[in-house]
């Protein structure tokens, strides 16, 4: 028999690449015997690469990994069930169709016939064991984000699995949930089980790991005991040097009311409200964030003001000018490019970049003139004027890319934003809609990004900010409106709100607050949620 | 334990996404393609006892040994081509028209509605105009079927296409049995076009190659130079960035059904007014699913059609020489066609990816 | 009316048969997340193959101067259709999961190459035979109706139900089976994860590949029997050009009336089965037989309108049916 050792796991010189990108170069990683580890690092340093390494998803090109002391191969995920390696993906790898139960003993041996009943009994009894709740036989798609999350853990768990490893379980929680995720967490480790959370949140890794490694660009960086650190030596590692996390937030004359939405409301697909009567303005030369726990009505609140959602009551008035005089639209219902014909210039970054907001297979000029290509009359498009368009984003963005005339689904993560988010500041637009416009880029580009925000600010455009990073939206916006459930529970003013009472607010909604009797307007501001205003907006803060 | 040498197993083989890969290679690398299917092909008439090569070079002379067969070899090019031309359209939006076979036939029968009943009425070229909008119109409409629903309610389109054609066959029969069945005759056939009313032939074949090859340059324009061109492009690629670019999906799939059917029925009048002079169950004769492999094989592109449908033409007109020569049955084309195709399609992965074989590893700078 | 009323049952189970075949054959594969559109293609493979291995026993134990056995010309002809379908997937599956080519036009390709293979073949063993390819009666006994003692005898329900040849039996037994395996079964519960969520099923510890490969495979052999069906009963054991024609594309509008549940599958193979001969028992003066023929198409065409215009999320395709799975695609 092998001596014990006190290492779960041990990672020594891996490496994966895909295609010229390195992913991770020559990393060493160690996890020991019932330890929580915070495997840090910034978007795209490899975590994830690493750590799918570690479940079997992806084969690493050169390295050795050894469990309890031992050298080991994995080549699929079923290897690493053998060895005791569970993953919680950031992306729920759950089947929509099938129950909770189904989900979980996917995959497994046993007997030919399935035995559901007897499933399900074990499913309740692991749950109870470590305080969760859970109706076995459910539906995913019926499930709530955090159910999807439970079933998740318990799937591993019930594989037997003893080295866990989360990839960001945090971002798709309230503050509430995860504390209750992080009990849960520490209860596991009680359990005797080895824990590996991958996150770039600072203080999540202050309060819940016992040692931190740090990836960056690949590699590997070091590793610290939690109490022996601090914020901003973590971030020196992350980053590579010294860096202030702090966002400006540059103060600025609030303009006219850009944009009054009022009472709007829309149906999901199965013919839920996905928006319950949501009422708010924008105004120029302010950033209105919108903050909320995933699917509470954000899609569906852009999409409807740009036209591309249906709405089924409410309405979205647009106040500005053309050719010199004041004008005031209702454009609810109207498609883009009636908005547009309007004369109202709109612009939006959606959630989704390469599979609505750009054309992935197309290059980078065919891609600027997705907005404009009808501006110039007659039967053929013109794409010289995009093509110096393009060139000039390249330019002043930094864009980086072999060219004009390469697919922008080839780029880069930070580098399709840019694109994206270039071409529409590029329409010198009055309304900014941006949706989660930081995902999944570095530090660097996600602070290239709040910049462009800003001056688009300063510029007195009315930024709507539709945010997941709670930290992000109280520093960078000016107001800050929560969704829960499709409603608006609040509109709130970030200098004074606290981040457990935006938590609270995400989950929970005063009904009696939300509908003043009088206007249809909120404009909330101070601590309160929904407070009521009267019309003069003047008074709030910021100004 | 002698973990020292127990190297990490790496599966067998590997395959990795290039990074690019030169025009040069990728098309030598379809190139070696297509000599293995010829290959393949090649071994099957081995195996039914007869030498390869002469096969092969009956095909050839089959094809383009005479006046009389490079006219027939055209002639049967005409259709594959603007058929291919018209599917490309649907293609290139991800439309799977594969009713091309139905758009064809009813064209077809529009033209004939003129070209058999009012012959006496009209001039010739009035006459043969009306044919002309007749085939178009029909196989625009009947395409249009299909787009609608699709655009409407997201119906499947593949499936609702195809069943278009075994109506359209259908309905052909039935005329040919009943109302147009021609007069005097004792088989269910329906007549011939009057003699005046025919295409003219210039360089031996009717006029309709010279529209074909009018009509690559313009889809070709179409596709890369107009705003409705890009549309389709961008639909093709994703209907939700589309409805976010302000175009009307909806809009965008009729209009381009329209076309596409169109041109497919305007192969049917042409195949009616030029080459059959009749209307049968054979009048569209597979060509609508031979297309589809020739838009395929060309990348949607129209001049890599023309060469592709001349080229399976060629095997076509071939085919029958080998029948009569060596008592291959004539069904050896689409035999041929599909292992050519198999090969094209699989070809292309290896343009896309590259393998790596255990204990091969690459040095990376 | 009683007896024409059984008789338009009768017909239509033997009419409908080859359909379900056809759609269990893609109910397997679909649910494996590959949507081959060349069913048409591997049921004329297994027509032609099935029909000439049945034959070609006949010829050889003929020239040893023995007596063909029926049973055994049977389960020659099953067996090779199967491979022969079977092989036809093969290339399909070869292209669109280890290649990742797509699989709408490699299906198509399948049924270009498919027909092409059967009536090329047919053909061609006819030229041999010296005119056309036909089995002897023993083997056309083997595939006529049966007689089963008792069950048989049963007045009326006897003639409705136990008097088919064996392949309907066959299908029958096939449909029920695959219910049970795709709801019962811990594989059949694994092969849907693959066709909803192949990267869910991946980290599952799921093979993608064997599974999708199986399924497809399998499933196309399964048409292969269907392509059978039709060269045997449908035609009496001889071979028409063209034979197949327009059965296969049923057999995939099948799937989409049944919404990939083999048991309902039985019963829709059953209407569109009296649909395809209804002309000859439904007598509608002035209805010429033509219109008929369009009949089932249609109803295809109207189901399909239908059950897109409703959206069920359990009872719809597979969610990844028509695309392909790379692990490691970033």
């Amino acid at each position: 028999m092998s001596e014990t050792t006190e290492y779960a796991v041990k990672m020594h010189h891996v490496t994966k690449t895909f295609g010229k990108v390195v992913a991770n170069m020559d990393v060493d990683l160690e996890l020991k015997n019932g330890e929580i580890l915070a495997l840090l690092g910034e978007n795209g340093s490899g975590k994830t690469t690493l750590m799918n390494m570690l479940s079997g998803i992806y084969f690493p090109d050169h390295g050795e990994i050894s469990i309890h002391g031992k050298q080991v191969t994995i080549r699929s995920p079923r290897d690493a069930f053998g060895l005791g390696i569970g993953m919680i993906h950031q992306h729920f790898k759950l089947v929509d169709v099938l129950t909770a139960a189904e989900n979980i003993v996917l995959g497994l041996d046993g007997k030919a016939t399935l035995n559901r009943k007897e499933v399900n009994k074990k499913v309740a009894e692991i749950a109870s064991r470590y305080g969760f709740e859970i109706d076995p036989s459910k539906k995913i798609y019926n499930m709530a984000v955090s159910e999807k999350q439970t079933v998740e853990i318990l799937k591993v768990l019930y594989r037997g699995a003893d080295i866990l490893i989360l990839d960001e379980p945090t971002a798709v929680l309230t503050p509430q949930e995860t504390e209750k995720l992080f009990a849960v967490l520490r209860n596991m480790k009680k359990d005797g089980k080895s824990i590996i959370i991958i996150t770039h949140k600072l203080h999540e890794v202050l309060s819940i790991s016992d040692r931190v490694a740090i990836l960056r660009k690949g590699e590997y960086i070091g590793a610290v005991e939690t109490d022996k650190t601090n914020q901003a030596e973590l971030t020196e590692m992350m980053v590579g040097r010294p860096v202030s996390l702090e966002i400006e937030r540059p103060q600025q004359e609030r303009g006219i009311e850009r944009l009054q939405v009022i009472d709007l409301t829309c149906l999901n697909g199965e013919g839920v409200k996905a928006l319950d009567n949501v009422s708010f303005s924008a105004y120029g030369g302010e950033i209105l964030g919108v903050a909320g726990i995933a699917g509470s009505g954000q899609k569906e609140l852009c999409e409807a003001i740009a036209g591309l959602y249906p709405a089924i009551g409410g309405s979205v008035l647009y106040a500005g000018e053309l050719n010199g005089e004041p004008i005031k639209e209702r454009i609810l219902g109207l498609k883009p490019d009636e908005i547009v014909k309007k004369g109202i210039s709109m612009a939006f970054v959606p959630e989704d970049r390469l599979g609505m907001g750009l054309v992935a297979g197309m290059d980078m000029t065919d891609n600027v003139m997705l907005r404009s290509y009808k501006d110039k009359k007659g039967l053929f498009v013109d794409r010289k004027t995009p093509r110096e368009v393009a060139e000039q984003l390249i330019e002043e963005l930094e864009i980086v890319t072999p060219g004009v005339d390469t697919p922008v689904g080839r780029l880069s993560g930070g580098n399709v934003q840019k694109v994206l988010l270039g071409r529409e500041i590029a329409l010198s637009p009055s309304v900014l809609i941006v949706a989660y416009p930081v995902r999944g880029l570095d530090i660097n580009s996600s602070y290239r990004i709040y910049d462009l925000l800003n001056e688009q600010k300063k510029k007195g455009v009315a930024v709507i900010f539709i945010g997941e990073d709670l930290d992000v939206l109280i520093e960078l916006s000016d107001r800050l409106m929560v969704l829960c459930g499709g409603k608006v529970s609040g509109i709130v003013d970030p200098r004074t709100v606290t981040k457990e009472d935006i938590g609270l607010m995400m989950i929970h909604v005063e009904d009696e607050q939300i509908s003043p009797e009088g206007g249809n307007e909120i404009n909330g501001a101070g601590q309160d949620a929904g407070e009521k205003k009267d019309e003069n907006p003047k008074e709030e803060a910021g100004v | 334990m002698s973990s020292k040498q127990t190297q990490v197993k790496e599966p067998l083989i590997r395959m990795v996404k290039r990074g690019s890969i030169s025009q040069q290679k990728a098309w030598g690398i379809r190139a070696a393609a297509f000599l293995l299917s010829l290959v393949t092909g090649g071994l099957l008439i081995l195996v039914l006892g007869h030498n390869p090569l002469s096969v092969y070079k009956a095909m050839v002379i089959g094809a383009w040994g005479s006046r009389t067969v490079i006219h027939e070899t055209v002639k049967l090019a005409v259709p594959l081509l603007i058929t291919a031309i018209g599917i490309s359209f649907a293609f290139k939006m991800k439309f799977w028209n594969i009713g091309a076979e139905g758009q064809i036939l009813v064209g077809a029968v529009a033209a004939g509605a003129f070209g058999l009943f009012t012959a006496h009425i009209f001039p010739k070229i009035p006459l043969v105009i009306l044919m002309l909008l007749a085939g178009m119109a029909a196989g625009g409409l009947y395409g249009l079927l299909p787009a609608i629903c699709k655009a409407k309610w997201g119906t499947n389109e593949t499936l609702f296409t195809l069943m278009l054609n075994y109506i359209a066959l259908a309905f052909i029969k039935y005329l040919m049995n009943g109302p147009w069945k021609a007069p005097g005759s004792s088989f269910p056939k329906i007549a011939m076009l009057v003699q005046g009313a025919r295409l003219k032939k210039v360089l031996g074949v009717h006029w309709g190659w010279i529209l074909a090859l009018i009509l690559v340059v313009l889809a070709f324009i179409y596709f890369n130079k107009t705003k409705q061109g890009y549309e389709i492009a961008v639909v093709g690629q994703s209907n939700n960035t589309a409805r976010y670019a302000g175009i009307n999906v909806s809009k965008v799939f009729i209009r381009t059904m329209f076309l596409s059917g169109a041109l497919c029925g305007l192969v049917g009048m042409l195949q009616f007014a030029g080459a059959d002079y009749t209307i049968t169950e054979g009048t569209a004769g597979g060509v609508g699913f031979t297309a589809i492999t020739v838009a395929w094989l060309a990348k949607m592109n129209p001049f890599g059609m023309l060469i592709v449908s001349v080229f399976i033409a060629m095997l076509e007109r071939g085919s029958n020489t080998i029948q009569t020569n060596f008592k291959i049955p004539a069904s050896a084309s689409d035999l041929l066609i599909g292992i050519i195709l198999f090969f094209m399609l699989g070809c292309e992965f290896f343009i896309t990816y590259r393998l790596i074989f255990r204990g091969k590893e690459e040095q990376h700078a | 009316m009683l007896s024409t009323l059984n008789s338009l049952f009768i017909a239509a189970v033997l009419a409908g048969t080859p359909l379900l075949l056809g759609a269990l054959g893609e109910i397997l594969t679909e649910k494996s997340g590959n949507m081959n559109l060349g069913v048409e293609g591997m049921m004329f493979m297994g027509a032609i193959t099935g029909l000439a291995g049945s034959y070609y026993y006949e010829q050889a134990i003929a020239k040893s101067g023995g007596s063909p056995s029926g049973a055994l010309s049977a389960v020659i002809a099953l067996l090779v259709s199967f491979i022969a379908g079977a092989f036809g997937a093969l290339i399909y599956a070869f292209l669109t999961i280890s290649l990742r080519a797509n699989q709408n036009v490699t299906g198509l390709t399948l049924t270009i190459f498919g027909t092409g293979f059967g009536n090329f073949f047919g053909e061609f063993i006819g030229q041999k035979a010296g005119g056309y390819v036909a089995v002897s009666g023993t083997t056309k006994a083997a595939f006529s109706r049966m007689h089963i003692p008792v069950l048989s005898d049963i007045p009326i329900i006897g003639k409705l139900l136990f008097e088919y040849n064996w392949l309907v039996y066959f299908a029958v037994i096939l449909a029920l089976l695959m219910a049970w395996f795709f709801n019962k079964s811990r594989v059949g519960l694994n092969l849907r994860a693959v066709g909803e969520d192949p990267a869910t099923a991946d980290a599952a510890g799921i093979n993608i590949t064997k599974y999708k490969y199986i399924a497809t495979v399998v499933g196309g052999g399964i048409c292969g029997i269907g392509g059978m069906y039709m060269s045997m009963v449908t035609t009496s054991g001889v071979w028409v050009h063209g034979c197949v024609s327009g059965y296969g594309w049923l057999a995939v509008a099948l799937v989409i009336f049944a919404t990939w549940r083999p048991a309902k599958g039985m019963l829709v193979a059953l209407i569109f089965g009296g649909l395809t001969i209804m002309r000859m028992y439904v007598n509608i003066p002035g209805l010429p037989a033509q219109i008929y023929d369009m009949l089932p198409y249609v109803a295809t065409i109207v189901v399909l309108v239908v059950t897109s215009m409703r959206e069920s999320k359990e009872h719809a395709q597979p969610k990844s049916c028509g695309l392909n799975y790379f692990r490691e695609e970033r």
